[in-house]
């Protein structure tokens, strides 16, 4: 892998980009080349039509929410930059921390079981409320199970979710409910993404 | 005590079946009946002997007709009755697998037959072993196997399945083959074949004990399920070897080609028998599609295809292990949408049970047979065989991991690892193998010796230690709860967003097969294999699953004898079987409950309505998520009377046949079932609860009942008598019962009339809540 240390050359920011995400120069590399793949135009920003053109990803149920997660509030394209800070979000946790050689003033590391929730949440929380509200949920649960329940079997689980996590009783579940109802999964397995190198 | 007295008596009986005692005479000389006409005696030279004349016997015996069934069913009673009795101390099945108690009561029985000079059945023979023995066991550990953890493990259990017994085989025959150059131990003439033959042997794991011991201390899925998926394909890739090196050790000389034969032999076995499994499975899967109409012999299909597979298999020489498991697992999932609850339970509970008695008869004659058999003792080599077999497991296993971690999600920590080759028994297959080896191999004898004592030592020192070391290094653990419907839901969100990820970045995954799968899946097989295909998600079935525990929760509480325990276990378990209850038609009934709420009026407004508050404040109480856990205290009596529907339409459906008198009352009674809460506002509103008027029937005819109580007793009451017009099938049925429970549960009522008064029988009262859980585990 001797040439990929000159390759990230090519990479703006590659150095910075590596010690933010925790991604290594050899995932940096291949990352960098999706996104130009990805990039059709040539512009050096992915725009929607873009990521549409992934046919799974357009095929996905959430797709379009997972398509959402990677444009920030009010901006139309995604640079690599921010391409690779959400999908930092997926890197399986670091069991060690040596690794990063971070120290414990660090801000909450992208890849960090909180992050992954709070990634999850957002998907939910398309207003940024910090709440999930009953419809919020519907929507999600109305594109997970499109055809095959009905409507009212999407209210009565939707009722149900909001009644097991909902502790302060506000009809809606905030991120620290969320957390809690999912104590006991084994978030960094589940939202893991073994990237390729 | 008296577990112990059935046994002695068996064996008593056991023993003298054997032996030709004065009053089991043989057949030649009983007496016959014979009627004979006298025979003028001359004196001339006859030619058949004179027929006695005897009298009309008015008893007889005759015992060598029966002697095979019935001495085959002494010893299943005998190994059963120990079974038994290891559980009268409770203690001893935590510390002690069950393996290792066989095991010795086994030897003890071998100890007893020895000293009367009697031989044991010869059980271990080939034939009976692989055709009668094994594939209970396997179509156990197949049909049981947990589905979705397996397939997302699947590179890793068949890693360790084939590279780690061949790593273990070549290494120990290898191994064992310089130490016969040694001089000292006089195993000189064991050539090469002979030792890899014999180690392809003793490197068949089998942890039946481990797996038990997994469960109990519920380890973290991923080495459980590596552990169980192992042991499954290893057996395959045992048995495989071992007739390769069975071959390869009567040829005197061995060539390159025939190595290279040898792999591709390999690849055809197993992907031969993955074939004729996946075909069979399906074959099944698709007769039971049009068995609606005999319930009675469904499960007769599956137990019959998947011997077809194993035998079929056999046929071939393919891996015949390979091929009832792929059955099985192809198998189950379509064919528990299409047959009846009834049948789904028997099927369980057949599987289960035969896989228990093979394998409990087979540890069983493992004690009798050591001691029975003549042993030919070797110091060193079996003492290096022992050593061989830990030193390469253990080396294997490290190896191996380290070889595949990069490529698993959850890396494999030292712990596991540990977990992973301690729980490396030795069991049932290598058992049966070594006394299935060909008579020419000159030290046939060490070669039993030896795996006896390799079966003997990892079970007993490895079975019993592992349960504590395990928990002393403090393996990681799962948690095994059945999920709250937020965890599901919020777990499949997280599962589509790496699919889409993952696709992003262009790569695959086991989520990616797996979405595809699913696809094709719905679209295609689903549609083939599955009488009434409709893709139900997850998430809805574990709502379903849920609202039925709910249900479950509110009769709990009233029937205080029914101890929570034991029903929170039945209910995560089981529910599979129930889901069907509350499907479909639990939503469909909200409509018509809206459509009827209008037409009629309760005869007694007001205090059905200020009821209906109040018991659904009462409901809501219960519904809060803590209460799931915790038992909900005592409610208020209204509810005994509707519990007691629920309870006995759920008695009717399994107590009795679902053939019933028809009564032409319309059958059902619509409810709103223990549902979202703000929903249960709009009940208070209106008028729910209304007159049954029309007889007419509709297809999923609702009726609602009146809730004059002295009527309403009466009315749901026959309702539960009566049953569906249309098809017969005991889902249906309790489909129908459950709605007219349910109703019975909105019904208001201020006295504990009649019903609570009215007992069903106690003892049969819930059957359901006392079927048995069934753990995947390979028990």
């Amino acid at each position: 892998m001797g040439s990929s240390s000159s390759s990230t050359e090519r990479i703006p920011d590659a150095q910075e980009l590596m010690q933010e995400t925790g991604f290594s120069a050899a995932h940096l590399v291949r990352l960098y080349e999706r996104f130009e793949f990805l990039d059709k135009d040539d512009r050096g920003e992915l725009r929607l039509d873009d990521f549409e053109a992934v046919s799974e990803l357009a095929m996905n149920p959430i797709g379009d929410r997972i398509i959402g997660a990677f444009f920030s509030p009010g901006r139309e394209t995604v640079d690599f930059p921010s391409f690779v800070r959400i999908l930092a979000h997926f890197r399986p946790t670091d069991t060690n921390r040596t690794r990063n050689g971070r120290n414990g003033a660090q801000p909450e590391p992208a890849n960090s079981r909180t992050s992954k929730l709070k990634f999850a949440f957002q998907l939910y929380d398309q207003d940024r409320d910090g709440k999930v509200s009953r419809e919020e949920l519907l929507q999600v649960l109305r594109m997970m199970l499109e055809m095959q329940v009905t409507e009212e079997q999407l209210q009565s689980i939707a009722e149900r979710a909001i009644q097991e996590a909902d502790l302060d009783r506000d009809d809606a579940i905030s991120f620290d409910e969320f957390k809690k109802s999912l104590e006991k999964v084994d978030i960094e397995h589940k939202m893991s993404v073994r990237f390729l190198e | 005590t008296d577990a112990s007295c059935p046994p002695l008596l068996l064996l008593l009986l056991l023993l003298l079946c054997h032996r030709p005692f004065p009053f089991f005479p043989p057949a030649s000389s009983l007496p016959l009946v014979t009627i004979v006409p006298p025979i003028k005696p001359d004196n001339g030279p006859q030619a058949y002997p004179e027929a006695e004349k005897a009298n009309l016997p008015v008893f007889t015996m005759n015992y060598p007709r029966i002697q095979i069934p019935f001495e085959i069913t002494l010893w299943m009673l005998l190994a059963s009755f120990a079974k038994i009795g290891f559980h009268v101390y409770h203690k001893i099945t935590i510390w002690v697998p069950e393996s290792c108690l066989l095991i010795s009561i086994g030897l003890i029985v071998g100890a007893i037959m020895h000293s009367v000079h009697e031989e044991p059945p010869a059980v271990l023979t080939s034939n009976v072993f692989f055709l009668y023995m094994l594939p209970p066991i396997v179509l156990d550990s197949g049909y049981f196997m947990p589905t979705r953890p397996f397939f997302e493990n699947i590179g890793t259990v068949l890693w360790f399945a084939v590279v780690g017994t061949l790593w273990n085989s070549v290494g120990i025959g290898m191994s064992l083959f310089a130490i016969c150059q040694i001089e000292a131990f006089g195993v000189q003439d064991i050539n090469l074949q002979e030792n890899l033959l014999f180690a392809s042997i003793i490197s068949a794991v089998d942890p039946v004990a481990v797996l038990n011991v997994f469960e109990d201390v519920n380890v973290n899925e991923q080495l459980y399920i590596v552990v169980f998926g192992e042991c499954l394909f290893n057996d395959a890739v045992t048995v495989v070897l071992y007739n390769m090196f069975s071959f390869v050790a009567e040829m005197p000389v061995v060539e390159p080609v025939d190595v290279f034969l040898g792999v591709a032999r390999f690849f055809v076995v197993g992907l031969g028998g993955m074939g004729f499994g996946i075909l069979f499975g399906f074959v099944a899967a698709f007769t039971t599609r049009f068995t609606s109409k005999v319930r009675e012999i469904e499960p007769l299909f599956i137990f019959m295809y998947s011997y077809l597979a194993y035998l079929v298999a056999e046929l071939f020489s393919i891996s015949s292990i390979m091929a009832i498991v792929t059955c099985a697992l192809t198998m189950k999932y379509y064919v528990e949408e299409n047959v009846s609850q009834r049948s789904c339970t028997t099927i369980r509970h057949v599987v289960k049970m035969l896989g228990a008695i093979s394998e409990t008869l087979i540890f069983f004659f493992l004690g009798v047979v050591t001691i029975t058999t003549e042993h030919e003792w070797n110091w060193g080599y079996i003492l290096f065989t022992l050593l061989f077999a830990f030193v390469w497991r253990g080396l294997g296993v490290l190896v191996l991991t380290q070889i595949i971690n990069p490529f698993r999600t959850i890396p494999f920590n030292l712990k596991d690892q540990f977990g992973l080759a301690y729980g490396g028994l030795r069991g049932a297959i290598s058992f049966a193998l070594a006394f299935t080896l060909p008579d020419n191999i000159g030290r046939k004898q060490l070669f039993v010796t030896a795996t006896i004592a390799i079966i003997l030592f990892t079970v007993f020192l490895q079975g019993i230690s592992i349960r504590p070391l395990i928990e002393f290094i403090n393996v990681r653990r799962t948690n095994r709860n059945l999920g709250t419907i937020n965890v599901e839901i919020h777990c499949r969100l997280m599962e589509h967003t790496i699919a889409g990820i993952e696709d992003l970045c262009g790569q695959w995954s086991h989520f990616y097969w797996k979405d595809k799968f699913m696809k094709f899946n719905n679209r295609i097989l689903r549609r083939i294999l599955i009488r009434d295909s409709r893709a139900e998600s997850s998430i809805v079935a574990l709502y379903k699953k849920l609202e039925l525990q709910n249900a479950m929760e509110i009769l709990d509480t009233v029937s205080g004898d029914i101890k929570t325990n034991t029903f929170k276990k039945f209910l995560a378990a089981d529910l599979r079987n129930m889901h069907d209850i509350l499907s479909k038609n639990m939503y469909k009934i909200r409509q018509r409950t809206v459509a009827y709420t209008n037409k009629h009026a309760l005869p007694n407004d007001s205090q059905t309505k200020e009821i209906l508050i109040r018991r659904h404040a009462s409901i809501r109480r219960s519904l809060r998520p803590g209460s799931f856990q915790s038992t909900v205290s005592r409610k208020t009596p209204p509810k005994a009377h509707s519990v007691w529907f629920l309870h006995e339409s759920l008695l009717e459906e399994v107590a009795y046949p679902t053939r019933r008198s028809r009564s032409s009352r319309p059958a059902r009674s619509s409810s709103r079932a223990m549902m979202p809460l703000r929903r249960l506002d709009t009940l208070t509103e209106a008028p729910s609860v209304d007159a049954v008027g029309d007889g007419g029937r509709t297809d999923h005819g609702v009726s609602r009942t009146d809730s004059s109580y002295s009527d309403s007793h009466a009315a749901p009451r026959r309702h539960i008598n009566s049953s569906d017009d249309q098809d017969s099938g005991s889902v249906d049925n309790l489909r129908n019962n459950h709605h007219e429970a349910q109703e019975e549960e909105e019904q208001p009522s201020s006295s504990s009339p009649v019903w609570a008064a009215e007992p069903r029988d106690g003892t049969t009262r819930n059957p359901l809540l006392r079927r048995p859980q069934w753990n995947p585990k390979k028990k």
